[in-house]
C-alpha cells in the first residue's frame, strides 16, 4: 500500500500546542507511508485539493488525515479521497484536536500523543478493505407526529412539495396550543385568524391524510423504510358520516366535565366538538363521562343524530403505514403550578394560568371575550401577572428559561388595558427576555403606552383578603417588599416536555434530554435532525419555542424531508455486521441480542441454521460481534484485526510479552 | 450613597460565610423571593436579598454592621421559598454569629435579651423568665419593659417566682465554660 | 402504640403551663403514653442558635441523650421552638465533624438516634385523626376557629418533614374531629414576631396584629395555636397590640390541646382555660350543648 498522511494545523487550534511538522516527519517513517506532510486547513478547498494532487502525484491508495473529530469532517474527507479515485473506506482520521491540542498544554507530550494516534490510524488503514454501499428504495411518504403549528407547517410544506403526508394528532382537533391563544405577539394579530386557514388547508389538502384522536403505537424500520402503526382511539362516532352539525352537543345531558379546550374554565358536554374552527369538525364521545358508556343507559345523542353516526360499540383501530421519513412535532405542556403551594394550590379560584387567561380574552372563549374572573364573574380592575412560574427554578427541577413567557405576559398586559381601560396591570418579573425582532419594543410599549407596572422580583405568597388576593412580592430595584391587592392573578406558567414525550422517544429511538425535550443532532448545524436518520424535529418538542420559531422549524424539517425523499434510492452504510457462515453454528445469540432486529436465522443448503444480517437494517453497533461465541460475526470497517492493529500500534506486543513474563 | 469598589471585594469574608453556612452563595440570582416573603423587611435597613448581594460583593463591614441580621427571627420563609434552595436563614444566622464575634451589635436590645436569656439558662439549666427579665432590665436600663403585662401574667400564675432547679445544672454550666474556652464569647 | 419521650420545654413550666397540662391530659385521654425526660434542661431556644450552632446543638443534645437513655425512638415536644432546636441538633449531628464539636462541649457524648417530633405530629401520625374523632364525646359544635401553626412547625420542609409547609392541615383536621368549624386561615405559617416581644415590642404588634386582623376578617370565634410563643404574643400581648395599633381585638387564643381536651371531656381543671388572658367564655358559649342521647 502507498499511504499519504496529512497533519492539519487547524490554524493555531492544533499547531499551537502540537509540533505538526514533527508529527509529519515521524509519520513518514511508518510502514507503507509513501508521503507525509503538514497542511494549514485540511478541510478547506486548497487543503482538499492538495490531498487530491498528492494522491495523483504519489500514486497513493490510502489517506490518513490527522485533524479534528470524525463527527465533523469524516464525510468531507471521504468525499475528497473518492474524488481522487480511492474507495472512501481507504480513509482514516486521527483526532488530534479534541483528543490532544484542546485538552493538553504541554507541546512536547501533545506531539508524542499525536504521533501515536497517527500510528494507530496508519496501522488500521493498512488492514482496511474497500466497501461498497448497497442501494435501496425510498418510501415516498412522510409521517408528521403532532398537529400544532409546527406540525401543520411541516405537513403543508411537505405536501406542497409533492409528498404524501400522514399527520397524526393526539387530540380531537389539530391546532395545538396556538388554537387556544387569543392574540399573538408582537403584532397582536388574531391567533385563530392566522392559524385557521392553515388548519383548513391541512383538512382539504389532497396529499394529507389526517388521523386525530390517534397516537403512535409502534415504529420499526429505518430511514426511507419505516413501518408505523397508529392507534386511532375509539371516538364512538362514525366520522365518515358525522357532519359536525352539533345537535348532539346541545342535547347531551352529561355536561359537568371540565372543558379541556377552555382549560377547565367551563364545562363541556360528553359528546363534543372542541371549538367552532376544529379540524376535523367532528363530534367525539368522552367515555369517562358519557352516561351511556358509564351506566349503559341514555343514548340521547344516538336518538337525535340526523345521520345516525353514533356508535357506542366502536373500538380502537390500528392503522399501519409505510413512510420514508418522520417529523416529530409533539410540542409542549404547561408546568403544573400546583407545585408552588405558596400560590394557593387551587384554593383561590382567581389565581389562573396564562393559558386560562387567553381563553378569557378570546372571543370564542367561555366568557365571549369579556374578562370575568372565575370566582364571581366580576371584571377585574387590578390584574397581577407573575412570571417564571416553573421557569428558572431549580427547586422545582425547572432551571431553564421557557423563553416565551415574557412576551406573552407583555401581550396579556396590553390586552388587559385594551379590554378594561380603567384597569391596572402589575407584572412581577426576574429579567425581561425579549430578543426577537420587534420584541423588546413590544415589552416597552406594554410599560410606556399601556402603563403596565413592571416590578422586578418574585412573588413569595398570595393570600385572600376580602374578595381580593394580596400578592406579596419584592421589588429588588427598590430593595424592598411590595404588596398589591389584586382582583385576578395570572401565573405565567412555563413550558415543559409534552406528556408522553419520553415514551414516544423510545419508539422513535430519539433521545430526550433530562427534562424530556428531544435532543437535536447538532445544536447549531443540525437543529432539526436527530441522531436517528430520517427522523426530524420541529417546534417545542425540542425545547420551548414561540410561534415564529416553531413555524420556522416546521419548514426546516420539511426541507430536510423533501431533500431526503427527492432521491428514489438511498445508500445503506456498508459499515455493518457480516457473518462468516463457515464459523456460524446457528446458536441464535446474535438474533436475540440485536436491538434493531437486523439478524435472522436462515438455513444453508445443507439445512443448517445460519445467522444472516439484513444490511439495510443493521446500524453497525457491534453488539452481535462481541456476543458471538464463535467469533463468526465481524463488523465491517471495525474488524477484530483492525482494532487489534490499533491496540498493537499503541502498546507494541513486546511490552505485553514483558508483562506476561 | 456608598460607592462599592468591586475590585476590593473581601474574598475571605465571602469564603467564611459560605464555609460556616455550608451554602453556595453564587447560586443566588437576586430574584428577591426571600425579601418578598420576609415578615421583618419593614424593620430592616437592608432587605434579605440585599444582604445576600452584599455578601456576594464581599462587603464585610456593611453586612456585619447592618441591623437586619439582628432582626431576623429565623422564621424560615426565605429558606423555604428560595428557588435555588439556599438556606438563607442560616446565612443570616451565620452573619449574626460573625457580627457578635467581631463585637458588632447594631440592635443592642436584641443582643442584650439574648445574653440575658443564655445567662439564665447557664445559671439555672432552664430559662427562668422573671430572672431573665430582671437581668435584661438591669442591662438595658429599659425599666418599663412589659410592666403592663406583669399583673395579667401574675394573676394567671404564668410566671414562677423561683427558678426550677435541675439536678444537672452544673452540666449546663460546663457546656458554656467549654464553649468559652474554645475562644467564644457569650 | 409505642411510648414516646416527652420534653415539655421551659415555657411549659411557666407562661404556657396550661399547654403542658392540657397536652398531658389529651395524650392520656387518647391512650398515648408520654414518658418525661428526666432532669431535662433548656434546648437553647432561639437565643442559642443566634449565637452559635455548636453551643445550640450541645444544649439540645444533652436532652436527646437523656431521651435516648429512656430507650425510645421518638422525643415529643409541644413547643415548635424546642422542636426546631432539638431536630436541628439531631439532624446536624449526623455529620461526624459537627458531632465531634458538639460532643466536645458535653459531659457525656450523645451517640443516639432519637427523632424529635412535635406532639401534634405524634397525635396525627401515631394516634390518628380518626381515632381522636372516635373518642370525642363533647363535640365543639357551633365553635368557629382559625388554626395558626406559626412559622417553624413545618419549615423548612426538608428539615421538619411534617405536613404541608404552606398550608398545614394537622390542627385543622384535629379541630374538625373535635367538632369545631374550621375557617381556612390564609396566614397559617406567617411569623407572629417570635421572641422580639421583649426587645422590640413594635415588631410583635405589627406582625401579630396582622394575624389578628386576618382572623377577625374570617369572623372566627377564636384562634387555635400550637406554639407557646405565638400564643403569648397573640393572647398576653393582645392588649399591647390594641394600644399600638389603635385596635379593639378581642379574640381568644387557645392551645389546640385545650379545645381537644374539652371535646374529649377531660376535666376542666387540667385544661387551664382560666389562664388565658383574652376571656374565652364568649367563644366557649358558642358551643352548642350536645343533643340528648336517644
Amino acid at each position: 500500500m502507498r499511504i499519504g498522511v496529512f497533519i492539519c494545523h487547524c490554524g493555531s487550534n492544533i499547531a499551537g500546542t502540537v509540533d505538526v511538522v514533527a508529527v509529519a516527519q515521524a509519520a513518514a517513517k511508518f510502514p507503507e507511508v509513501a508521503y507525509a506532510t503538514d497542511t494549514m486547513y485540511a478541510c478547506s478547498e486548497p487543503g482538499q485539493e492538495a490531498i487530491v494532487q498528492a494522491v495523483k502525484e504519489h500514486q497513493l491508495d490510502g489517506v490518513v488525515v490527522a485533524s479534528c473529530t470524525p463527527r465533523m469532517h469524516e464525510p468531507t474527507f471521504r468525499r475528497t479521497v473518492e474524488r481522487a479515485g480511492i474507495n472512501r473506506y481507504f480513509f482514516e482520521m486521527a483526532n488530534i484536536r479534541e483528543h490532544v491540542s484542546w485538552i493538553g498544554k504541554n507541546a512536547e507530550r501533545n506531539t508524542v500523543k499525536a504521533i501515536e494516534l497517527v500510528r494507530m490510524a496508519v496501522e488500521k488503514l493498512r488492514r482496511n478493505r474497500p466497501l461498497i454501499p448497497k442501494r435501496f428504495d425510498v418510501v415516498k411518504r412522510v409521517l408528521v407526529i403532532g398537529g400544532g403549528v409546527a406540525g401543520i407547517q411541516a405537513a403543508l410544506d411537505c405536501a406542497d412539495g409533492g409528498q404524501e403526508v400522514v399527520l397524526v394528532e393526539r387530540e380531537q382537533s389539530i391546532g395545538g396550543k396556538m388554537a387556544k391563544l387569543d392574540k399573538t405577539f408582537p403584532t397582536i394579530d388574531c391567533s385563530s385568524c392566522v392559524l385557521g386557514p392553515k388548519m383548513v388547508d391541512v383538512g382539504q389538502h389532497p396529499k394529507i391524510t389526517l388521523h386525530t384522536l390517534a397516537e403512535i403505537e409502534s415504529v420499526s424500520g429505518y430511514v426511507g423504510n419505516f413501518q408505523v402503526t397508529i392507534r386511532k382511539k375509539a371516538r364512538f362516532v362514525d366520522w365518515s358520516k358525522c357532519t359536525g352539525c352539533g345537535l348532539c352537543m346541545e342535547k347531551c345531558p352529561s355536561r359537568k366535565a371540565p372543558d379541556p379546550f377552555n382549560e377547565g374554565l367551563c364545562t363541556a358536554p360528553s359528546i363534543n366538538i372542541p371549538f367552532p374552527q376544529a379540524i376535523p369538525k367532528k363530534a367525539a364521545i368522552n367515555p369517562d363521562t358519557c352516561i351511556m358508556k358509564q351506566k349503559g343507559k341514555c343514548g340521547l345523542c344516538a336518538k337525535i343524530c340526523p345521520v345516525k353516526c353514533i356508535d357506542f360499540d366502536q373500538q380502537d383501530e390500528l392503522v399501519t403505514v409505510d413512510v420514508g421519513a418522520i417529523v416529530v412535532a409533539t410540542g409542549y405542556d404547561l408546568f403544573d403550578w400546583h407545585k408552588y403551594p405558596q400560590y394557593g394550590q387551587g384554593r383561590y379560584p382567581d389565581v389562573i394560568t396564562s393559558l386560562q387567561y387567553e381563553r378569557l380574552l378570546s372571543a370564542s372563549g367561555p366568557t365571549g371575550g369579556h374578562i370575568k374572573r372565575p370566582s364571581d364573574g366580576k371584571e377585574p380592575k387590578t390584574v397581577v401577572f407573575i412570571q417564571c412560574v416553573g421557569s428558572r427554578d431549580r427547586s422545582v427541577d425547572r432551571p431553564y428559561c421557557s423563553g416565551f413567557c415574557c412576551m406573552y405576559t407583555a401581550k396579556q398586559a396590553i390586552l388587559t388595558k385594551d379590554h378594561i381601560p380603567d384597569s391596572q396591570s402589575y407584572v412581577f418579573y426576574m429579567d425581561i427576555r425579549s430578543p426577537g425582532k420587534g420584541y423588546d419594543e413590544f415589552t416597552r410599549r406594554a410599560m410606556e403606552e399601556y402603563g403596565a407596572q413592571y416590578v422586578r422580583g418574585r412573588v413569595s405568597m398570595i393570600y385572600p383578603k376580602g374578595d381580593q388576593l394580596v400578592v406579596r412580592g419584592a421589588d429588588t430595584l427598590a430593595g424592598t417588599q411590595v404588596e398589591v391587592a389584586a382582583d385576578l392573578v395570572v401565573l405565567a406558567v412555563g413550558a415543559e416536555a409534552a406528556r408522553g414525550a419520553v415514551t414516544l422517544g423510545e419508539k422513535l429511538r430519539v433521545v430526550p434530554d433530562q427534562y424530556g425535550f428531544f435532543v437535536e443532532s447538532h445544536p447549531k448545524l443540525k437543529p432539526v435532525e436527530t441522531n436517528t436518520a430520517g427522523v426530524f424535529l420541529a417546534g417545542a418538542c425540542q425545547g420551548p419555542k414561540d410561534i415564529p420559531a416553531s413555524v420556522g422549524q416546521g419548514s426546516a424539517a420539511a426541507a430536510k424531508v423533501l431533500a431526503l425523499l427527492s432521491k428514489d434510492q438511498l445508500e445503506s452504510d456498508p459499515q455493518v455486521s457480516r457473518v462468516t457462515p463457515a464459523r456460524c453454528v446457528g446458536c441464535g445469540k446474535c438474533v436475540q441480542t440485536c436491538p434493531f432486529g437486523a439478524i435472522k436465522l436462515v438455513e444453508d443448503r445443507f439445512g443448517n441454521p445460519k445467522a444472516e444480517v439484513v444490511e439495510t437494517v443493521c446500524q453497525g453497533c457491534g453488539i452481535c460481534t462481541v456476543t458471538c461465541p464463535q467469533g463468526a460475526i465481524q463488523l465491517e470497517h471495525f474488524t477484530d484485526n483492525q482494532i487489534l492493529a490499533e491496540v498493537n500500534a499503541l502498546c507494541p506486543p513486546r511490552i505485553r510479552v514483558n508483562y506476561a513474563s | 450613597m456608598r460607592i462599592v469598589d468591586l475590585a476590593t471585594a473581601d474574598q475571605d469574608f465571602i469564603a467564611e460565610v459560605e464555609a460556616r453556612s455550608h451554602q453556595n452563595l453564587r447560586t443566588c440570582y437576586q430574584c428577591g423571593n426571600c425579601t418578598a416573603g420576609c415578615p421583618y423587611t419593614f424593620v430592616y435597613d437592608h432587605s434579605v436579598s440585599q444582604v445576600m448581594r452584599l455578601i456576594q460583593l464581599g462587603q464585610r463591614e456593611v453586612v456585619l454592621q447592618c441591623k437586619s441580621i439582628w432582626l431576623c427571627a429565623s422564621c424560615q420563609s426565605c429558606t423555604t421559598r428560595c428557588p435555588n434552595r439556599i438556606d438563607v436563614a442560616k446565612v443570616m444566622d451565620v452573619c449574626r454569629h460573625m457580627a457578635r464575634e467581631q463585637g458588632y451589635a447594631t440592635e443592642r436590645e436584641v443582643k442584650l435579651f439574648t445574653d440575658a436569656f443564655l445567662r439564665s439558662v447557664e445559671r439555672h439549666g432552664r430559662a427562668f423568665e422573671l430572672g431573665l427579665m430582671a437581668d435584661y432590665v438591669l442591662h438595658s436600663g429599659r425599666v418599663f419593659t412589659d410592666v403592663d403585662l406583669a399583673p395579667k401574667a401574675l394573676a394567671r400564675r404564668k410566671l414562677a417566682f423561683r427558678p426550677h432547679a435541675i439536678v444537672g445544672r452544673d452540666q449546663i454550666e460546663r457546656i458554656f465554660q467549654r464553649f468559652r474556652k474554645g475562644g467564644a464569647h457569650v | 402504640m409505642s411510648k414516646v419521650a416527652y420534653y415539655p420545654g421551659c415555657s411549659g413550666q411557666s407562661t404556657s403551663l396550661e399547654y403542658d397540662r392540657s397536652t398531658r391530659a389529651v395524650c392520656a385521654a387518647v391512650g398515648l403514653e408520654l414518658v418525661d425526660v428526666p432532669d431535662w434542661s433548656c434546648c437553647g431556644s432561639s437565643p442559642a442558635h443566634t449565637v452559635n450552632h455548636v453551643l445550640s446543638a450541645a444544649l439540645s443534645a444533652r436532652n436527646l441523650d437523656l431521651a435516648h437513655s429512656l430507650g425510645v425512638d421518638v422525643l415529643a415536644t409541644p413547643c415548635p421552638s424546642c422542636l426546631t432546636n432539638l431536630r436541628n441538633a439531631a439532624v446536624e449531628m449526623e455529620d461526624e465533624g459537627f458531632r465531634g464539636q458538639v460532643n466536645a462541649l458535653l459531659d457525656r457524648p450523645y451517640v443516639g438516634r432519637v427523632d424529635p417530633q412535635s406532639v401534634l405530629q405524634v397525635l396525627v401520625e401515631q394516634v390518628g385523626v380518626d381515632e381522636v374523632a372516635r373518642r370525642v364525646t363533647r363535640p365543639l359544635t357551633g365553635l368557629r376557629v382559625a388554626c395558626y401553626y406559626g412559622c417553624i412547625m413545618n419549615r423548612p420542609p426538608e428539615r421538619m418533614r411534617f405536613d404541608d409547609h404552606e398550608n398545614p392541615m394537622a390542627m385543622d383536621r384535629l379541630m374538625e374531629a373535635a367538632g369545631a368549624e374550621v375557617a381556612l386561615f390564609p396566614l397559617k405559617v406567617e411569623c407572629c414576631g417570635a421572641s422580639f416581644g421583649v426587645p422590640r415590642g413594635d415588631i410583635v404588634a405589627r406582625l401579630s396584629g396582622k394575624l389578628l386582623d386576618a382572623a377577625r376578617g374570617l369572623g372566627v370565634d377564636a384562634i387555635v395555636t400550637a406554639c407557646p410563643l405565638c400564643q403569648m404574643n397573640l393572647d398576653l400581648r393582645q392588649g399591647q397590640i390594641n394600644a399600638a395599633l389603635h385596635e379593639h381585638f378581642r379574640i381568644p387564643v387557645f392551645y389546640y390541646t385545650q379545645l381537644l381536651g374539652l371535646a374529649l371531656d377531660v376535666p376542666r381543671s387540667e385544661l387551664g382555660l382560666d389562664r388565658l388572658c383574652v376571656d374565652p367564655r364568649l367563644a366557649l358559649g358558642k358551643i352548642k350543648a350536645p343533643a340528648p342521647v336517644r
